[in-house]
């Protein structure tokens, strides 16, 4: 009877502290074996390169938690990318109206993607994945297929005026001071910044919590009296903003509106999204395991490369920490 | 009577799930080449039973014996090598949409592991066509089966079914989609496998059914058998009286005055074809609508919290019309309304005690969105140990919870607030009779300033909480009795719908009609 009391006490450390721990181990571990792991550069890294897959794996989570699914936040990020340097290159605009027309877009996506799944009853992996193909093919229509570039020539045969916007490649390349000169980039404080809203909302605020009484009885909460479509097509809404705001970091980061870009996005911030159930043993979509979830691929990833593992094993890395976070969620806990 | 030998017989069966027990011993024969109907109320444990004797559940106690040889299925499978076949209420499980007619059919020799790899698409209609044949089935054999009606979709599930030559055929409410005439194919079809000698369970609620269909009746009732009816001359009321249960018990309740309207409704008519009726809540009154399972009562619970439309009439809610658009209008309206299925209406599963009492009044508990953790916290400890329910915390997750007490958290959700008119649709469903009782002294309690009214199928419930008790048949209201010194005959034989063909009784119920429930219009 004792026994199996420590052995249950053990499995509930297991779920809720076993990937906390795997992810201190890991940074122990490549603390001691890489010795420029340990340094505030690396850290700092670290969160840059997580921030965008990140900030798009927010936006995932919020549409789990309503039970829904959206595939279209790869290709609504390439086509953020695309249209804010076609805003500023070719129609030769400000970065203010780059980002606006960008989140705008976002919006509208999940807009549109809400109501075909809400309205046209499309289940929704089919009608993100149509609007998936559909950016993919939307995006390369003005170009006619080009990436964009400043002073590249354009379809009618004229040269492009406009440039990249000093002020729009601050957000992706400007670094604070923070005790260190040049330390932390404006991504990495946008991706904080929206970890900790998407957190708080979820969290503490009443929508949040009507949003995951939609994923968990749909038919209950309507019964309640939430106003199930109004939240299912805001999830999506979430999910299609924080998609174009990273493909916003993107195109600062990179200077160019690169039509080859963002391929790993979608699957590297689902996993992000899924592996958070498995952090605190929440085994449900939550924004805090999410964040965790991003970060612990991101360490994991720049750990390996700082040990020299070669770049191709960087997919199979991901994916067998996605089946082992899995693993923590459903089958150790006995939900589902 | 010929084929006595390949009857089932039942003894003794136990079934509990965690602290309820569902089946306290069920003992019944199912004679072969007779139709032996099933009666309950939803929760009785018809479904339970079933579920035992086609190999889903094990019982925790069970004897029983098909043919005369001992028949324990583990499985399903088990239950359908032994000649047990079941047919679901919910037609579609029952076939495979996609396929033709014949491949339905044969669906099982397709499935067997020993079939040969190849087919020949001519060889699998042949012995389809033999077997429809068998049965008088008159189908397109190339038809893709979800082209065909539900009548046809459950003739083919019943006919593949067949083929295994069962002694025991289940059928749980196979009308309840149908159309007249779809019934009486299927009725046909019956009579023939009857004459076969094959044995068959039929639930339904419908008393047209029963009465077309009956050789034996077993009443069922808070898992025990209440009642078996057999002979030339069934005892419909006996049946209907044995499942629903109608001694008037002891609990004492002090007939309240009811105080000024609160709902009114105006010759208000269900569906197209039903007749309008009025009907009239007062404040510090619970009414409690009786009949049996699909006779409107939920359809008028929907009307009144903005899920459905009335076909006509008029309603008024404290004197002003009232037209819900949907469930949320209804609740600003302070209408509320308790879902019967708790499981599927009711409970959020991934949320606490908590978490589950909050969730309609969660913008009264929030400001700026955020939700305030100890204005909830106060408003569910409060509903918690005033309903007395029996948790280690708020924080317990719902699923730990009994049945009883499940419903007790979907209960104190409709109470955290004030409301004008609170309806419970089957409250006592799944409860057991201490829970039930709680239930209902919180309600009378609580029940002052607003007007109260509960739908349910079992008399017995409406003998403990009511102060007036209304009969619905065929989507009208048919009948009206204080609940003092009640004339229990004549409640059952409007429950039935016998009430007209009664020379007796007419006059008084259709002054009833008149008189008592119109008493506002």
């Amino acid at each position: 009877m004792n026994a199996s009391l420590k052995k249950d006490k053990m499995k509930l450390f297991a779920i809720r502290y076993g990937f906390l721990t795997l992810l201190a181990g890991l940074v122990l571990f490549f603390g001691f074996s890489a010795p420029s792991f340990a340094t505030p550069f690396s850290a700092v890294f670290i969160f840059q390169s997580v921030a965008i897959t990140g900030i798009l794996a927010l936006g995932v989570t919020a549409t789990l938690i309503v039970d829904g699914f959206d595939l279209s936040i790869g290709s609504i990020a390439t086509s953020s990318l695309m249209l804010s340097a076609y805003v500023m290159v070719v129609l030769d605009q400000n970065a203010f109206v780059a980002v606006a027309a960008c989140l705008a877009m976002g919006a509208f996506i999940g807009l549109i993607n809400g109501f075909l799944i809400v309205y046209m009853r499309v289940p929704d992996l089919l009608a993100t994945l149509g609007m998936m193909f559909l950016l993919i093919g939307l995006q390369r229509i003005p170009t006619e297929g080009r990436s964009i570039a400043q002073g590249m020539t354009l379809p009618s045969g004229e040269t492009a005026t406009g440039v990249f916007s000093k002020t729009f490649l601050s957000i992706g390349r400007h670094k604070f001071d923070f005790f260190i000169e040049n330390l932390i980039p404006f991504s990495v404080i946008i991706f904080v910044v929206i970890a900790l809203v998407i957190w708080l909302y979820f969290e503490f605020t009443r929508y949040g919590r009507v949003m995951y009484a939609i994923g968990s009885n749909e038919r209950a909460a309507g019964l309640a009296g939430v106003p199930v479509h109004k939240y299912k097509i805001v999830a999506y809404m979430i999910s299609g903003v924080l998609a174009s705001v990273g493909g916003i970091l993107l195109a600062a980061r990179l200077g160019r509106g690169d039509i080859a870009s963002g391929n790993n996005l979608l699957l590297d911030s689902v996993a992000a999204a899924l592996i958070g159930f498995a952090v605190l043993g929440a085994a449900k979509p939550n924004a805090f395991g999410t964040a965790i979830g991003a970060l612990f691929v991101g360490i994991l990833l720049q750990g390996m490369t700082m040990m020299n593992a070669p770049y191709y094993t960087q997919d199979f890395v991901k994916g067998a920490v996605l089946v082992v976070a899995l693993v923590f969620t459903f089958s150790l806990s006995n939900k589902r | 009577m010929r084929h006595e030998n390949s009857s089932i017989k039942l003894c003794a069966i136990q079934k509990k799930f965690g602290s309820n027990q569902v089946l306290r011993g069920i003992d019944l024969d199912i004679p072969a080449g007779d139709v032996t109907i099933l009666m309950g109320a939803n929760g009785a444990g018809k479904s339970t039973l079933v579920r035992i004797i086609c190999g889903v559940h094990a019982a925790d106690f069970v004897s029983m014996t098909l043919s005369g040889v001992d028949f324990t299925p583990q499985n399903p499978a088990d239950a359908l090598k032994a000649g047990v076949v079941t047919v679901h209420q919910n037609i579609n499980d029952g076939v495979v949409p996609d396929l033709d007619v014949a491949s339905n059919l044969m669906l099982d020799m397709l499935a067997d592991p020993r079939s040969p790899a190849l087919l020949w698409p001519s060889k699998i209609k042949k012995d389809a066509q033999k077997s429809a044949d068998h049965l008088g089935l008159k189908l397109d054999m190339a038809a893709p089966v979800h082209s065909l009606s539900l009548a046809d979709k459950q003739l083919v599930a019943i006919t593949r079914a067949m083929s295994h030559e069962p002694k025991l055929l289940i059928l749980d409410e196979p009308t309840s989609s149908l159309s007249l005439s779809e019934t009486q194919r299927l009725f046909h079809l019956l009579d023939m496998l009857k004459n076969r000698g094959v044995a068959i369970l039929y639930i339904s609620h419908s008393m047209s059914d029963i009465k077309r269909m009956a050789d034996r009746i077993g009443s069922m009732r808070d898992g025990e058998i209440s009642g078996v009816f057999e002979g030339k001359d069934l005892d419909y009321n006996g049946a209907v009286n044995a499942m629903l249960g109608r001694k008037i018990s002891d609990v004492k309740i002090g007939i309240t005055d009811a105080g000024e309207a609160v709902l009114t409704l105006n010759d208000i008519q269900l569906l197209a074809e039903s007749k309008p009726f009025c009907l009239s809540a007062h404040k510090n009154e619970i009414i409690a609508i009786v009949g049996l399972v699909g006779v409107g009562k939920s359809l008028l619970a929907s009307i009144l919290f903005g899920q459905a439309i009335q076909y006509a009439g008029d309603i008024f809610l404290n004197g002003k019309e009232y037209a819900p658009k949907n469930t949320r209008s209804a609740i600003r309206k302070d209408v509320f309304l308790c879902s019967k299925d708790r499981g599927i209406n009711g409970i959020i599963p991934e949320f606490n005690i908590d978490h589950n009492i909050s969730l309609p009044f969660l913008s009264q508990l929030s400001k700026f969105g955020f939700i305030n953790r100890k204005m909830e916290r106060k408003l569910t400890t409060d509903l918690i140990d005033n309903m007395e329910i029996i948790c280690q915390s708020g924080k317990d997750n719902i699923g730990r919870l009994s049945g009883g007490n499940q419903q007790k958290v979907m209960v104190a959700r409709w109470l955290g607030r004030d409301s004008d008119l609170l309806i419970l649709d089957e409250p006592f469903q799944g409860v057991d009779i201490a829970a039930r009782r709680d239930i209902s002294d919180k309600l009378r309690e609580t029940a002052k300033d607003r007007a109260t009214i509960i739908f349910v199928t079992e008399l017995d419930e409406a003998f403990e909480i009511a102060d007036r008790i209304l009969v619905m048949t065929d989507h009208t209201l048919v009948g009206e009795h204080k609940n003092i010194s009640v004339d229990a005959d004549l409640i059952l034989a409007q429950i039935l719908g016998t009430n007209m063909d009664n020379n007796s009784q007419p006059h008084a119920i259709i002054q009833l009609n008149k008189g008592l429930i119109c008493d506002e219009c």
